[in-house]
This record gives C-alpha cells, sequence and structure tokens, in this order.
C-alpha cells in the first residue's frame, strides 16, 4: 500500500513497517541534494518530530517523520550519494524504515489521488 | 521592502519565464533562482564554458560633473568612499564600498571612469538608499542619474571571451577591469571585464528595449547556458567574494571583512589625500592596529554545509564562542562545503580549526585561505 502526506513524503506499507522517502515533486522543488543526515535505527520518533535533514546546494530543509513509530532502518546509500534521492526518489532514493507504534494510523494519510491533487 | 508591494520585474522578465526558470522575490525583483538544469550543473556549466546572468536588479548610476571636469566628480566620491578614484584612469573600473561614519559598510559597488562621468554599480538591495546618500553628498558637484532604462547581463567562464568575440573582436584586447563601449548585434553595449564568478568573464549594460534581443542572441551559442541566482551564489562563496547584507553590512568595517586590498595607498595614513571619508578614524586606526576580528574562509571537514547564521567555537561543547558564520553551503567544484564568517583575531590563522554550531551538533570547520576556487581573472 503507497500513501502519501502534505509534507511531501510517500509511504510504502508492508505489515507493521512503513519505508519512508520524499516524492519527486519535493525532490524537484528541493533542486540537487549535496548533503543528507538520517536518524540512526532505534530511534523512537512522534509524528511531526524531525527524522532527517536534507541539504541542497543552497539550502536545508528537514524532513518530518509523518507517524508515530521507530526507525528500523536507514538508507546509508543516500548518505554516500545525495544525488540518489534525485535520480529515484521513489526508489533508491528511499530515506528509512519506520516500524508504526499504530498500523492503523495510516488510513488516515492521503491516497496517491488525493496528493496528486494536491500538488497539481 | 515593503513586503507587500508587487514585486518588480527586470527587462529579461519574459525571457526567464520562457526557458522554464524558477522565479523567486529578491531584492524587490521577481528573478530567476534557477533554470531546469539545476543549481549544480549551472555552476559547474559556467566554470568549465560560460554562464549567462541577468544582473538588472543591481543599480546602474551616472555621476556627471557639473564642471565637466571627470576630476571634480573623482574627488566628490571621494567623500564617501575609501578608495582613490582620482587616480583611476579613464576606461577602467574598480571596487568601492560606501562607508558611514562609524567605519561601516553602507555598500559595496563598483565604480568605472568613463571619460566624461564616473559608472557606478550598486547592490539592488541598497540601490534607493545609495542614490539618496550620492544625491545628499554629490548633488551639488554632480548631476545624478539613476538608470531605470537599462539591462546588466554578465557572461562568466571560460568561454565567455570566445562567445563576445563573435560578437566583437576586440573584446580580447579588454584587460580585467577594463570598461568598454561597443556595439553587440548592432545595439551599444557598455562592458566591463568583471565579474562576481572568480572566473574570467563580463558584465554588459544593455538599453532595456534591445535587452531580451541581445540576450536571447548571446544564448543561442552552444557554449552558454542561462545561470540563476542559486549558482551565482555559490560561485562567489567559492571565489571568497562578499555578499553584502551576509558577510558585510552596517555592522562590519573594511578592515574585519579583509578589504584593505581595495583602499590604495592615496587614500590610507600618509597617502597623498589621506582619509576624508565617512569613518576614516576608525578605519585607518585599524588598518594600522588591526581589528579585533576578521571575516575568514571556513572549510567544514565533514560533509554537512554550514550556513550563515551557525555560531563558532573555540571548542566541542560550544562553551568559548569566537565568531559567527555570515555565509556557507555547497562548493560544486571545490566539491566539498564552503564556508565564510568573523573569528576573533587570534583564531584567523589559516589551519586553525573551530567549530561550528549546526542543528545542536558542533562540526569541526578549519580556517581556510579564500578562494576556495582559483580565479582566472585576465590581468
Amino acid at each position: 500500500m503507497l500513501k502519501f502526506t502534505d509534507e511531501h513524503e510517500w509511504l510504502k506499507i508492508e505489515g507493521d513497517v512503513a519505508t519512508v522517502g520524499i516524492t519527486a515533486h519535493a525532490a524537484e522543488q528541493l533542486g540537487d541534494l549535496v548533503f543528507v543526515e538520517l536518524p540512526e535505527a532505534g530511534t523512537a520518533l512522534d509524528k511531526g518530530a524531525t527524522a532527517a535533514t536534507v541539504e541542497s546546494v543552497k539550502a536545508a530543509s528537514d524532513v518530518y517523520c509523518p507517524l508515530d513509530g521507530e526507525i528500523v532502518e536507514s538508507n546509508q546509500a543516500i548518505v554516500d550519494d545525495p544525488a540518489l534521492v534525485n535520480s529515484d526518489p521513489q526508489g533508491a532514493g528511499w530515506f528509512f524504515k519506520l516500524k508504526l507504534s499504530d498500523p492503523s494510523a495510516v488510513n488516515a494519510l492521503l491516497d496517491e489521488a488525493a496528493y496528486k491533487e494536491l500538488i497539481a | 521592502m515593503n513586503e507587500d508591494s508587487p514585486l518588480k520585474q527586470t527587462p529579461l522578465h519574459a525571457l526567464h519565464v520562457s526557458l522554464g526558470a524558477r522565479m523567486v522575490p529578491f531584492a524587490g525583483y521577481d528573478m530567476p533562482v534557477q533554470y531546469p538544469a539545476g543549481v549544480m550543473k549551472e555552476h559547474l556549466h559556467t566554470r568549465s564554458a560560460a554562464g549567462l546572468f541577468d544582473v538588472s536588479h543591481m543599480g546602474q548610476v551616472i555621476l556627471r560633473p557639473k564642471s565637466g571636469r571627470i576630476e571634480d566628480a573623482a574627488l566628490a566620491l571621494e567623500k564617501l568612499v575609501p578608495v582613490d578614484v582620482l587616480g583611476l584612469a579613464e576606461g577602467r573600473q574598480r571596487y568601492t564600498l560606501f562607508t558611514n561614519d562609524e567605519g561601516n559598510i553602507l555598500d559595496d559597488l563598483m565604480v568605472a571612469n568613463r571619460g566624461d562621468h564616473l559608472f557606478l554599480v550598486v547592490n539592488a538591495s541598497c540601490k534607493e538608499a545609495d542614490f539618496a546618500h550620492l544625491q545628499k553628498h554629490l548633488g551639488e558637484t554632480c548631476e545624478l542619474t539613476l538608470l531605470d532604462d537599462r539591462a546588466l547581463i554578465a557572461l562568466q567562464g571560460p568561454r565567455a571571451e570566445c562567445v563576445l568575440a563573435e560578437l566583437w573582436a576586440d573584446i580580447a584586447t579588454m584587460r580585467f577591469m577594463d570598461v568598454a563601449e561597443a556595439a553587440l548585434h548592432d545595439v551599444p553595449c557598455i562592458i566591463s571585464r568583471s565579474g562576481y564568478t572568480g572566473e574570467d568573464g563580463f558584465e554588459i549594460s544593455i538599453p532595456a528595449a534591445s535587452a531580451e534581443d541581445v540576450t536571447r542572441r548571446i544564448l543561442e551559442h552552444p557554449d552558454v547556458m542561462p545561470i540563476g541566482l542559486g549558482a551565482r551564489d555559490s560561485l562567489r562563496l567559492e571565489a571568497g567574494l562578499c555578499l553584502y547584507g551576509d558577510d558585510i553590512d552596517t555592522t562590519t568595517t573594511p578592515v574585519e571583512a579583509g578589504l584593505e586590498w581595495a583602499m590604495q595607498k592615496a587614500r590610507r595614513s600618509n597617502g597623498a589625500r589621506e582619509g576624508g571619508f565617512p569613518g576614516a578614524g576608525v578605519i585607518l586606526r585599524q588598518f594600522t592596529d588591526g581589528a579585533g576580528r576578521r571575516r575568514v574562509g571556513l572549510k567544514p571537514e565533514g560533509k554537512a554545509p554550514v550556513r550563515g547564521g551557525a555560531p563558532l567555537f573555540a571548542d566541542t561543547e560550544g562553551k568559548v564562542p569566537v565568531g559567527t558564520v555570515t555565509s556557507g553551503g555547497f562548493g560544486p567544484s571545490a566539491d566539498h562545503p564552503v564556508a565564510m564568517g568573523y573569528v576573533d583575531i587570534a583564531h584567523t590563522a589559516n589551519g586553525t580549526q573551530v567549530f561550528a554550531e549546526v542543528r545542536g551538533k558542533y562540526l569541526a570547520v578549519t580556517v581556510s585561505a579564500l578562494p576556495f576556487v582559483t580565479p582566472t581573472y585576465k590581468r
């Protein structure tokens, strides 16, 4: 199941774990990324907390945690090569995997059609 | 700047939009921050070929001596700037600063001797204030005009000379900081060999009505790419050049900013026309004794960019403050983060390690020589 937030994140939900990244729209708006900082596995985060930081040539931006949960894995590949987020934002450019405190909370997120409408 | 006032447009606004630029408000103008190629490619293209910038938002001012003698305009302007204007030969340009009575910097600008008048290029955000300042102090001796009918573009990079030589063969005879008049595509332009990127290049003042046509034709050259404000900032930062409002302002002096090189002998202590500009007491004293702090290059040791506003400390716990970062980001040509800022005089030696507070962490930053890239000016 694929869900979206109005903060321009996508979540691919498998059981109680969500793989989280930023949308192609967000990556395009940010421009060429040169630095990514990700949360460590084991970090518990509330919805809305700063989970990651991305920096383009020009500016720094925060990536917020989309739901309450615990980080189970971060994508070292985008730390080593931030350009992956620009080239494949909804694939190889994923940010982290989040074990959801309440898997039913995903129902409140946007589906793809609603997200597309948001950025239209 | 009133946030509610409508944004102004340069004569090249429609061109930017047609090129797919992302437009942002800057100094009261709707300006291109980047084109579809993106900041990284735009930056690297400027260093490897040629980048074209719209800098029409900047102020172009003519200072014409009422006496008809250029010396009178030069001496009048010297009352406001700490540089040698009288010694500036016809067809030459130099960098200068407006200072205030405290010795701080009101703006930085270029002044050119155009034979029968002086031609100034000032920052967009300061142009109205600068013009009022000039009117107030020079209105008696000079006729002043803030031009609103001319665009200003910059063509920067190693291919800039070749591109323009196809339009005007004599361009190759110009040296860094020369100023000349020439027709490009039959349009009379004022060309200076200067810029804000650390590259060889030119700034071209064009009558507004012809600006889009001339610019489009230059952009047709395969070596030329349009460049937005994003890459303009990363290019100047790598080149160690100050951005007014960030690196220099009304809280910094020319000596603190490391701009002593801009003050020629004639205006320094024991010079032919020593002092005589606002804040001369403070500035000349600092010139001799040094200032308590100084602008330096800063190289973050990690991959994280360190940006303007980040406090600097001598230690990793944020206990001993030593200064502040004034601008910073990623340097695409340097291929690492680059920054500059002010540190206490005890920490200015190249190689000194200090720590920048970024998101609650203290990141190692090394005081480094500016610029971060080797300039290619044609002196």
